[in-house]
């Protein structure tokens, strides 16, 4: 009996919206690898990046995004089998975000997964489209010329609804 | 494990479809797996199909997408043209080796 897989079959307008709304490393994150997992099945996926998200997509930025671990009592030292926590007091003192910083992209580089630019590139290459968020733009003081160039253009919140009619929508 | 008859062999295959077995893949099955989901393989798919199956052997797990650009080479936009819609997962099915695993 020959099975043959159903590859284009039922989700062709299946849409996916992702709306990024943090600038700090760790929250760019899941919404690059759920975006990458839905175009590679096939479904037409949008990043909007808004607020403290607009740093995922500001070319002079994008490069530099932190990961502080002041206020995030979830993390642990990855080390199996152990549990290491550090005091909260010592997260702010100077050093600790630029370590934390690293040390999440080392991880992140040992596992194959892009850089946030190499990422955006990977999705766009795939297909998903980028958007700016208007009033993001306004209060950064920043225009389609300091964006990355995957953006395809800065929409207004009318243009956002319109664009989302009938998707399935995420808010990171 | 159901079996199917492919390019005349009779091979093992899992409830989607795809081969089980890495040793029972042959060319002529993969021919036959491309024209089932309506690939047209020009010799840069086969060149695709071989390095997948090199890297899974080696790896012991089947390139992502990214691996595929990273290490093997094809951009992320050459895959989707060459596989559209889902190249991870045609590529695979192709190349007679499981669905990747990983998540990027």
């Amino acid at each position: 009996m020959t099975v043959i897989p159903n590859f284009d079959s039922d989700d062709s307008d299946r849409k996916f919206v992702i709306i990024c709304s943090k600038g700090n490393l760790d929250m760019a994150y899941p919404a690059l690898v759920l975006a990458n997992a839905a175009l590679g099945e096939g479904i037409e996926t949008h990043l909007f990046f808004t607020f403290w998200g607009f740093d995922m997509i500001i070319d002079s930025r994008m490069d530099d995004l932190q990961f502080s671990p002041a206020g995030n009592t979830a993390m642990h030292f990855p080390v199996k089998g152990k549990d290491i926590r550090i005091p909260q007091a010592v997260m702010p003192l100077p050093g600790m975000t630029g370590m934390a910083t690293k040390m999440l992209k080392d991880q992140l580089e040992a596992m194959d997964i892009p850089p946030v630019r190499d990422f955006l590139d990977q999705i766009v290459g795939a297909g998903g489209h980028l958007w700016g968020c208007q009033m993001s733009a306004d209060m950064n003081k920043v225009d389609m010329d300091d964006m990355y160039e995957g953006v395809e253009d800065i929409i207004n919140a009318t243009d956002f609804i319109e664009m989302t009619d009938g998707a399935q929508l995420l808010f990171i | 494990m159901a079996t199917a008859t492919i390019a005349g062999k009779e091979v093992h295959i899992n409830e989607e479809g795809f081969l089980t077995e890495f040793d029972e893949w042959d060319e002529d099955i993969a021919a036959e797996l491309a024209k089932n989901i309506d690939v047209e393989m020009t010799d840069e798919h086969w060149k695709l199909i071989r390095w997948l199956r090199e890297d899974y052997k080696e790896k012991g797990e089947t390139a992502t997408t990214r691996r595929v650009q990273s290490a093997g080479g094809v951009p992320t936009k050459q895959q989707f043209a060459m596989f559209p819609k889902k190249p991870a997962k045609k590529m695979s099915y192709i190349a007679g080796v499981p669905k990747p695993k990983g998540c990027v």
